[in-house]
């Protein structure tokens, strides 16, 4: 026996089963300085440093190119060009061959890389960098979409139409309707690591990369293709990211490609960490949004049709944008049931860096436009925005029938916003607030509380599988693996739940390992909320088929039936004895039963037809709400969140403490982008906000100053999911949404809530008091 | 004067190890020699600018005579710099046995970090913070965090964790605590009245024996760099690669380093860093306290000083407008010549001050207001905190005993190339009686007196009507207005 066991063997309960507060896993780790990320993994001898040559052109051919001082500098071993990429030179993670690893003679945006100095040091290497005399031949360019048409102009990829019933017609039939514009802006992730990877030549064609990203097997493959070697030449190792947000899902591919060219063209490490200016420069954000529409409705608020028209800068090249405006349209009901719906998405090409996923993956950016809908009404009938909210929510036996045909099976919108209401005290603060404004000549109060319901599961159907590999070892202990990536979000420990679950054993003898294409083949991205849905699914059925081969063994060595075989805590009984789980397993070992297996799992149900834009594409759909009450300073426009108060849902939690800061820290980051955090670009077409000096994420004193964050304990998966569980990835994110509408309130007050604010975001302190001016000229107008 | 000694090395203690250098880059910083040279990886770069503070170490040094800890950006704070100080980084922190040390634990049980990659300099935040505050507020907290950022948890976590640090163990007890007096006698012994010269050509530091050898080193090598917090030209080096040899360091430099108040006037020495500064002017000039709370972090304010926040030009300072309203003077100093002007004078240009080759920025003395008269400092930004200004707005008004305005002096940064009077407005109120019209009236004067700029921060037209709408701001606050007429964090804090 294993004298480092100490497995408590009458234990009622596992340590850190599901449904338990398990602290993440690294979390020790994490405040003592001791997690590795890459940059802090010990380099191998002789290792070189990359720097990325960004182009100082918006949209431009490179009419020469005189690198020799580069290559003069001081530690410069080489400088890779378009020609020093030896398989294909395209990371487009389409497959639409529009994204070149380095440009080769036109850029299509400032900041594209076009070279890459590789040295002896990174500070050599981004010193040599500056000495490049690139010369361009200037060519229009494009950085806003305003202008552009949407159904002529160049998409980076084919748009999406759903409708249900005649839109057109409906709202003309109505008997009130309205038309406008709303302008929903992006988001840097600021993930906290930047980008970065480390390319480990091996011997023949491999390669070993340790590269932040959110999918190993996307690195692989783009790998494989720029170097020209199968797969199977290149493993992808990712233990943990300083964040990921999406903006690692594929942005990564740059950095990994070009460590790996620079390691086989030298035969020696490269590590590749970009500054963070240039990491915000030259990889994508979160897509914004020009949002036409135009609704019908009735003196009640009723809504009775919606056309929607998505338009999105997308940048030089599709990367996501097809199905991140998918997301948008996807979401363009939020909770709401639209009796006849058109929407339509136009991703614009334009002469930014590529945009790409974003938490929420256009999703939010669908529902704040479903939301500007109801505020629109709301203002228009005169009534309180939440009273037109509750009044078009999906039903759940009829009206429950979304833009893309899929029935709203699971509908708990009702419920949670009533419930919020209540613990809210929605009513009284209406009222008082509606006081406060009357006798406040500067400070204004705004309140509101917006709903979210998000779709899960991959769009893209073939997505939604993942893989597992599970160990157990003769001393009992257990070695983990999957396809999912941890960035953060509890991933790791929630994987490992169920595993200690499955076997009953405490959650240390399960040891969590990197995530590697090596093991675990084929995966999907971690996104899309899936990470514990699909690979918590996909290593209980590794362990189960573990568990299934112990209980066999068991039952024929001590001749009981199987349903005599019973896991318990860290031990098992067997008929009339227990026997520790170690025992039996190194009992089993030795008649040669097998220990390891693949976990598979796929996600049942699910199917989309993109070209009708019908199809069940979500599994399941979480739910939440949030209500905010905002001050603001009707002479800056500046302002402070006063409270929130959120109840959100995961199903039957693996891990409420995981989830709660989940909801945490989704809602601040959907409040930031929706509030402070601003990309601008200049009329050169730069993008003038590239570190946290100029682009601003909230600080700790954002947080609303009270802050009361619930997870319902009573909703629980309509779908047999792991444990009854939701996903928690991306829906707490527009939450944010109510920071925003209650801003919008407090601009509304200045005009006696007669005039809608159309308050764009982000709402910076500057567009709230632009807001205010207008409304103050307009209600002056009017009067 | 007398010779002073030379010493070619730098020496502080790095956690429990005693240091010595004698090979020091001017330009390398605190972070790159943690992290590359001593392989401690703990310390994590985040942005090399001094924002997210994921490279918050804490640098002991003896402040008149007395061991201070304070939270610094490693990525900005040059290594030639910390020439008899102790650096302290996250793996020093421990607690009894093989525990966690207080702040880490309660991190942990609080599900403080998520993605854990900021946890390192949050951790190095809040110990700084529970050092010297045990059981802090709130507001204490948030303002001990405005220099870290985190992306995961949304805050709420971190905070939880801070309130509860103390229940894991006593500060009193931490072994930084403990070890006070061995390391202020090994930290005074390191202060040996040395100039400290490093290297040579364009590899070449000074670290100057006080105010005086400063005086007569840059007498001599005018085209030196002088560094003092190294807040912004810790970017030059690491956002732009500039060259800054020689360079010569001047913070916490005897004589330079003073704040005191003599007959209604306070001296800043040019050294003195907003955290120094901030007990005597919050008390003397109260309104400067919010507003230094809202420049930069803890860890800028803890490196940044006065002197260089007027000596760099900016526009966009946030002291300059304030003091030139107060009416500030400069002391300019070379060799042991000394001119005083007033402060405004000194912003000459876009880029170009009034200072002269081989002159430095020595102190400023700025008149305490006089009883009666009435003055405030409004910076607008698109965050509330740590963020640089968009535009800034100080008045000070002398009252007549008629109600007419006897004097006023309107100042602004953010609206112009320099730090600017508003002389219009000024004009507009002068003698006038101190009322809403008057105000209104005045406010029209804002479109001659500035012209701003658009840029990433705000537009030309937020710009205008938002500094504007500060005289109404500062007139209605200055009439006896009961209810506060601005937003805040923490009420009465």
């Amino acid at each position: 026996m294993n004298k480092h066991t100490t497995a408590n063997l009458k234990a009622q309960k596992i340590s850190g089963g599901v449904a338990t507060d398990q602290r993440h896993d690294s979390a020790h780790k994490h405040v003592s300085g001791t997690a590795v990320y890459i940059d802090d993994m010990p380099e191998p001898s002789g290792t070189l440093h990359g720097c990325l040559g960004l182009s100082t052109a918006t949209h431009a051919t490179i009419t020469s190119m005189d690198l020799s001082a580069v290559r003069a500098a001081p530690g410069v071993v080489d400088v890779l060009t378009a020609k020093d990429v030896p398989g294909e030179n395209d990371i487009s993670p389409t497959g639409r061959h529009d994204e070149p690893v380095l440009a080769d003679g036109k850029v299509q945006f400032f900041g594209q890389p076009i070279f890459c100095v590789i040295a002896e040091t990174r500070e050599q290497a981004r010193r040599a960098t500056r000495l490049a005399k690139v010369e361009y031949k200037e060519l229009p360019f494009i950085t806003d979409i305003g202008a552009l048409d949407r159904k002529k102009d160049k998409l980076v990829t084919p748009p999406l139409i759903l409708k249900r019933g005649d839109a057109a017609a409906a709202i003309k039939a109505a008997p009130r309707r309205l038309k406008g514009q709303m302008r929903i802006g992006g988001q840097e992730h600021f993930y906290l690591e930047g980008h970065i990877a480390m390319a480990i030549p091996g011997e023949d064609q491999d390669v070993t990369i340790y590269s932040s990203t959110q999918h190993p097997s996307e690195i692989q493959h783009m790998v494989s293709h720029a170097l020209g070697v199968p797969s199977h030449a290149v493993t992808v190792e990712i233990r943990r990211m300083g964040g990921g947000f999406g903006g690692k899902e594929t942005q990564g591919n740059q950095f990994a490609a070009l460590a790996a060219i620079a390691a086989k063209k030298h035969h020696r490490a490269v590590k590749i960490r970009p500054d963070r200016d240039d990491d915000m420069i030259a990889t994508g954000k979160r897509h914004d949004f020009l949002v036409d529409y135009e609704v019908g409705f009735d003196d009640e608020g009723n809504i009775l049709g919606v056309d929607f028209m998505f338009a999105a800068r997308c940048g030089f090249s599709a990367d996501l944008s097809g199905p991140v405006t998918d997301r948008a349209l996807f979401h363009c009901d939020n909770t709401y049931f639209w009796p006849a719906v058109h929407a339509q998405s136009a991703p614009l090409y334009t002469n930014t860096v590529s945009n790409t996923a974003f938490r929420g993956f256009g999703g939010p950016q669908g529902m704040v436009a479903a939301e500007r809908v109801i505020d629109e009404v709301a203002f228009a009938v005169g009534k309180d925005p939440l009273e037109i909210r509750k009044k078009n929510f999906y039903g759940t036996s009829d009206r429950n029938i979304t833009p893309y045909h899929q029935t709203v099976e699971d509908n708990i919108i009702h419920r949670i916003v009533a419930e919020l209401e209540a613990s809210s005290d929605y009513a009284r603060r209406r009222r008082t607030i509606d006081a406060f404004n009357a006798n406040s000549r500067f400070i204004k109060r705004g309140l509101a509380l917006t709903p979210v319901k998000f779709g899960i599961s991959f769009t893209a159907t073939h997505y939604n599988q993942a893989g597992a590999l599970v160990h157990v070892y003769t001393d009992g202990s257990v070695h983990l693996n999957h396809g999912g990536t941890e960035m953060g979000q509890g991933l790791y420990v929630k994987v490992a739940q169920v595993v200690a679950e499955e076997f009953q054993i405490d959650i240390d003898q399960v040891k969590i390992t990197a995530t590697t294409t090596g093991k675990v083949p084929n995966t999907s991205a971690t996104a899309a909320s899936s990470g514990s849905d699909l690979n918590g699914m996909a290593a209980q059925n590794a362990a189960r088929q573990i568990r299934d081969r112990l209980t066999n063994f068991a039952a024929e060595k001590y001749q009981v039936p199987r349903d005599q075989v019973l896991f318990l805590p860290n031990r098992v009984r067997i008929g009339n004895q227990e026997i520790a789980f170690a025992d039996l397993v190194r009992q089993a070992y030795m008649a040669r039963i097998q220990l390891s297996a693949a976990g598979f799992y796929k996600t049942p149900k699910i199917h989309w037809d993109r070209d009708k834009g019908e199809g069940r594409p979500f599994y399941y759909f979480a739910y939440g709400a949030a209500c905010s009450e905002v001050s603001v300073d009707a002479l800056t426009g500046e302002y402070v969140v006063e409270r929130t108060d959120i109840l959100h849902e995961t199903g039957r939690s693996l891990n409420r403490a995981i989830d709660l800061g989940q909801v945490e820290g989704g809602f601040i980051q959907g409040m930031g982008w929706l509030t402070t955090e601003e990309l601008w670009w200049d009329d050169k077409g730069r993008l003038r906000t590239h570190a946290p000096s100029t682009y601003k994420i909230p600080l700790a004193s954002d947080r609303p100053k009270i802050f009361n964050v619930t997870l319902a304990d009573w909703p629980e998966a309509s779908e047999p999911t792991v444990h009854r569980s939701k996903a928690v990835g991306e829906p707490p994110l527009p939450l944010g949404m109510s920071v925003l509408h209650a801003l919008s309130d407090a601009v509304a007050s200045v005009a006696d809530h007669r005039i809608c604010p159309r308050l764009d975001p982000p709402a910076t302190p500057e567009h709230v008091l632009m807001a205010i001016e207008r409304l103050k000229r307009e209600a002056k107008g009017s009067a | 004067m007398a010779k002073v000694k030379t010493r070619n090395e730098i020496r502080f203690i790095l956690n429990g190890e005693d240091i010595a250098l004698g090979m020091v880059a001017p330009d390398e910083t605190l972070l790159d020699w943690l992290r590359l040279d001593r392989a401690l990886r703990g310390t994590k770069e985040g942005c090399a600018e001094g924002d997210c503070g994921a490279c918050t170490v804490l640098v002991g040094r003896l402040s008149a005579g007395r061991l201070v800890y304070e939270s610094v950006n490693a990525c900005i704070r040059f290594l030639g710099s910390l020439d008899g100080t102790h650096v302290v980084t996250v793996e020093h922190l421990r607690g009894d046995g093989e525990k966690l040390h207080p702040v880490q634990q309660a991190m942990v049980d609080f599900h403080g970090s998520q993605c854990g990659f900021c946890t390192p300099g949050f951790v190095m935040s809040l110990y700084a913070l529970w050092m010297r505050s045990p059981e802090p507020s709130d507001a204490a907290i948030e303002k001990a965090l405005q220099g870290n950022l985190c992306r995961c948890t949304g805050y709420e976590a971190i905070v939880r964790a801070a309130r509860a640090i103390s229940s894991y163990g006593k500060a009193a007890k931490d072994p930084l605590a403990a070890e006070r007096k061995a390391v202020t006698a090994k930290l005074a012994a390191m202060k040996d009245g040395s100039r400290i010269e490093i290297g040579a050509g364009k590899q070449r530091l000074v670290v100057p024996a006080d105010a005086d050898d400063l005086a007569a080193v840059f007498d001599n090598e005018p085209g030196a760099t002088l560094v003092a917090g190294s807040t912004d030209v810790g970017l030059w080096v690491t956002k732009h690669m500039r060259a800054i040899s020689p360079a010569i360091f001047i913070g916490n430099l005897d004589g330079l380093c003073a704040i005191s108040e003599d007959k209604g006037v306070i001296s800043i020495g040019a050294g003195v860093t907003y955290s120094e500064a901030f007990s005597m002017l919050a008390k003397r000039i109260p309104a400067l306290g919010p507003l230094f709370d809202r420049i930069g972090g803890d860890q800028v304010r803890n490196m940044g000083t006065i002197g260089g926040n007027i000596a760099n030009g900016s526009p966009i300072g946030d002291t300059p407008p304030p003091l030139i309203a107060l009416g500030a003077r400069l002391i300019l100093r070379r060799g042991d010549k000394r001119r005083t002007i007033p402060l405004e004078d000194f912003f000459i240009a876009y880029g170009k001050q009034d200072r002269r080759p081989g002159e430095f920025v020595e102190a400023v003395h700025v008149p305490v207001p006089a009883r009666g008269t009435k003055f405030a400092v409004y910076k607008i930004t698109k965050r509330r905190d740590e963020d640089i200004t968009a535009a800034l707005g100080a008045f000070f008004l002398t009252l007549a005993r008629d109600g007419r305005v006897a004097d006023i002096r309107i100042a602004y940064g953010g609206m112009a190339a320099t730090p600017k009077r508003a002389f219009g407005v000024e004009k507009a109120l002068l003698g006038k009686p101190w009322t809403e019209e008057t105000v209104q009236v005045a406010m029209g004067e804002y479109a001659n007196d500035f012209t701003p700029l658009t840029d990433m921060r705000a537009s030309a037209e937020y710009r205008a009507l938002a500094a504007r709408n500060l005289l109404l701001r500062f007139f209605v606050e200055t009439s006896g207005t009961k209810v506060p007429i601005q937003v805040s964090r923490h009420e009465a804090a």
